[in-house]
């Protein structure tokens, strides 16, 4: 009896939740009405792509799309209201889980050949082993930053037109409509649910083509919930989907321009890192993956930020790091061997927490994680949850290729490199060591976090300061990386806070 | 004649056995889902573990046992950091309700039950280093053993239910995402066959088992193994246990056994060994070794 009831205990303890599983669906404090007036990242303005006029809502053509709600709302399946309650949370929020999912689903090394070179992913040939794109953390800080900050220009345009053609949402219309999510007086047409479904799936052709289909899935049940919810009619969806679809365009367009598409280098410019660190008389950085692996997109550095112009990456990365022969170099080294020495489960467990590392969603993932689990507090509405998601990426992305501009200036030797009896608490990244890209990114990511959230911004340098250090606790970073990690991306998330003190959202 | 857990061997009244068992176990290929492969940044993964042990005979039907080990891990290749420390205690109550004559032989029955938690905040979600999955485990076992003259043959079926556990991370990937520090971990089962020589004196016996995990999922292409991962195996091996005439009570083990087959898994290869003493706590001379399946 008493093991049956052991048994039972262990089986219903078994079901586990998600901290976004059930959440209250949004409702925003304000509906910023007046966002279509707030400085686009990449419109030239609001009205870059036009919006025609919507039918009034006593043409029949309107009505008829009444009926469509009421045909759908006479049997709401509970999937139907499960769907309605999951989208109902936010777009924004939704969508970004889903962009984390992506990228921990695709952020594998791909394995070598049978000679010891290894293949890289082809976009041209995305199915073929190694799968496009292989989602390492530069390259998921510009696909976060990318879909964010067309969600952003989006919807700024969406409350543009939403303001100016002012048509109300159809249970306001209709009071036999029942509105199964919080009612506004934000008008619905285009609806923003729509144009980020339109924004995302588009992004997808540049960034996962292989997950197009199921990002189209996912986009058409989104637009669904919101018609069977009473928020939105058939015309408002297809408006917006074509809005965001074209915003998209506007934003591949730019990205295949950026340089990130020739990050990876050729063995000319792998040899030549070698050959130039080797000149300066510094130890070079060397693989220490077996076979030995080219190091990871090297010229991300090069590629075109979102907040500041390509000509000032330079001028952010930080002085070198301690010569390789030098007595600091030798004291950091040793510092790092006194930490996996004998580490303490504490430290692991710090480890562990911000490893964010293969088959994870990164560490720009990860603080997009904290970001949105705190905007769900904040009420935000959705244009201004998009132009807060777009800053912390943008954000983000900007300190990837400072980071990487940095990493490989200076191409400087891991520290189980310099010793290899320094075993680590995580894998080491391949790629040089100075300076950290977790204390980059913690760095720019709690700066604009702390301007955006100004309650938590003690709350979010403190998370910094332990992502940062973990590295070193990891044995895979000296703390030179580590401090200098963090001040250069507190510079990164400066630009994004002078943005958004200008971007007009705060007035 | 010592005994454990797995084995149609019962401790008499009153009598206590325990002892230290030493195993090491290898392997430079494993299972990535249903791909063997090597893994040039692991070379060979090996797994010390020393035990202590015990069982008592509470009555000639009934024993209860113990095991609790140190383990420590260790890759020859690659850059990851070995963990060791105390890993699980683990509880055994074993009853035989039945044992009788058939044919030319004996058959007995039992029916035991197991439980096991970890005894130190050893970190699970760092394999293929770590040194356990950190679950509480609940087993429940049927086994039975039939000998004629000196040979047998053992089989037995166990369910094992699983806890769930808490990794340091606040999310991790397997088929989705999972916004959680918990992971489900799925329910196993396992069957055992083993058969050979038994004598007062002397076992000498082969084992097959095979152990299935219940759920989970595999190995992703070169990503890292993760506690909920489908981690079958079958394993085959051999087993002698010699009671040492010289000294009354003393026992020595050893083996050996293979991974044949198996998921997400190593295939390890390992030994273990050990030496073991009764204590007999019956007041009036008694004998010390214990009853056996035999006659």
């Amino acid at each position: 009896m008493a093991i049956a009831l052991a048994v039972l205990q262990f089986s219903c303890a078994k079901s586990i939740s998600g901290r976004t599983d059930n959440l209250a669906p949004l409702s925003p404090a304000k509906t910023d009405t007046g966002a279509g007036s707030w400085q686009t990242i990449l419109l030239a303005g609001p009205t870059d792509f036009p919006v025609a006029a919507p039918l009034p809502v006593n043409n029949p053509l309107y009505v008829a799309e009444l009926n469509e709600i009421k045909g759908f709302q006479k049997n709401l399946s509970s999937d139907d209201q499960a769907k309605i309650k999951y989208w109902g949370a936010g777009g924004v929020l939704r969508w970004n889980e889903i962009m984390r999912e992506l990228v921990a689903k695709y952020n594998l090394p791909p394995y070598q050949n049978t000679d010891g070179t290894y293949p890289f992913p082809s976009s041209a040939n995305p199915f073929a082993y190694p799968l496009f794109p292989f989602a390492n953390p530069p390259y998921a800080a510009r696909a976060y930053a990318y879909v964010s900050a067309a969600q952003y220009d989006a919807l700024v345009a969406a409350w543009y037109y939403k303001k100016l053609y002012n048509r109300p949402a159809p249970y306001a219309v209709d009071s036999s409509i029942s509105a199964k999510l919080p009612k506004t007086t934000l008008p619905s047409y285009p609806s923003e649910d729509a144009v980020l479904a339109g924004v995302t799936v588009e992004m997808m052709k540049l960034l996962f083509p292989d997950e197009i289909a199921y990002i189209q899935q996912k986009a058409e049940e989104e637009e669904e919930s919101r018609i069977k919810a009473g928020v939105a009619v058939r015309s408002d969806i297809v408006a917006g989907e074509v809005l965001g679809r074209q915003v998209a365009d506007k934003f591949i367009a730019r990205a295949r321009t950026d340089k990130a598409g020739a990050a990876a280098g050729t063995q000319t410019d792998w040899t030549g890192f070698v050959t130039t660190t080797t000149a300066r008389g510094e130890t070079p950085w060397v693989s220490l993956e077996t076979p030995a692996r080219p190091p990871m997109l090297p010229l991300f550095g090069n590629v075109t930020p979102f907040l500041f112009p390509a000509t000032t990456t330079a001028t952010l990365r930080p002085g070198p790091p301690p010569s390789t022969s030098s007595t600091q170099m030798k004291t950091e080294t040793d510092e790092v061997y006194s930490y996996i020495k004998n580490p303490t489960r504490d430290q692991m467990r710090i480890v562990q927490f911000w490893a964010d590392g293969v088959a994870t969603y990164t560490p720009p993932g990860h603080w997009d994680a904290i970001a949105a689990e705190d905007f769900i507090t904040q009420n935000f509405s959705e244009v201004r949850w998009a132009r807060n998601m777009a800053l912390l990426n943008m954000s983000l992305m900007d300190a990837a290729i400072v980071c990487w501009n940095t990493k490989y200036f200076y191409f400087n030797p891991r520290p189980t490199q310099m010793n290899p009896s320094i075993k680590t608490l995580t894998g080491i990244p391949n790629f040089p060591s100075y300076i950290s890209g977790h204390s980059t990114f913690s760095g720019a990511a709690a700066t604009i976090l702390g301007y955006i959230i100004p309650a938590r911004a003690s709350a979010y340098s403190a998370m910094a300061a332990e992502a940062s250090l973990s590295r070193l606790y990891g044995g895979i970073h000296y703390r030179s990386d580590c401090a200098i990690g963090l001040t250069t991306g507190q510079a990164v998330g400066n630009y994004a806070i002078t943005r958004a003190k200008a971007d007009g959202a705060d007035n | 004649m010592a005994q454990t857990d797995a084995d149609a061997i019962m401790m008499a009244k009153n009598n206590y056995c325990s002892g230290i068992m030493y195993g090491n176990s290898q392997w430079d290929h494993y299972w990535e889902g249903t791909l063997k492969r090597n893994n040039l940044n692991l070379g060979t993964v090996s797994t010390q573990m020393v035990s202590y042990m015990g069982n008592y005979g509470l009555s000639d039907k009934l024993n209860v046992m113990f095991s609790l080990p140190y383990i420590s891990t260790n890759a020859s290749a690659g850059t990851l950091h070995g963990q060791q420390g105390l890993q699980d205690l683990s509880v055994w109550v074993k009853w035989m309700p039945y044992e009788k004559k058939l044919g030319k032989g004996t058959l007995s029955l039992y029916g035991i039950g197991g439980y096991s938690l970890p005894v130190s905040n050893y970190i699970a979600d760092f394999l293929p280093l770590s040194i356990g999955l950190h679950t509480q485990n609940l087993s429940l076992r049927a086994m039975a053993d039939y000998q004629v003259g000196n040979l047998f043959a053992t089989v037995s079926g166990t369910y094992v239910a699983r806890s769930n556990i808490t990794i340091d991370r606040t999310s991790y990937y397997t088929t989705s995402l999972h916004l959680t520090n918990q992971v489900d971990m799925p329910n196993a089962s396992s069957y055992s066959v083993r058969a050979g020589y038994r004598s007062d004196r002397l076992i000498a016996e082969a084992i097959f088992d095979s152990w299935i995990t219940n759920g989970g999922f595999d190995i992703t292409r070169n990503n890292m193994p993760f506690p909920s991962n489908r981690m079958n195996s079958s394993t085959l091996g051999v087993n002698i246990k010699y009671t040492v005439n010289a000294i009354k009570g003393l026992s020595l083990i050893g083996g050996g056994n293979y991974v044949l087959a198996g998921r997400n898994v190593g295939q390890a290869t390992a030994y273990d060994g050990g030496i073991f003493y009764i204590l007999d706590f019956t007041h009036k001379q008694k004998k010390s070794t214990p009853t056996s399946n035999k006659k």
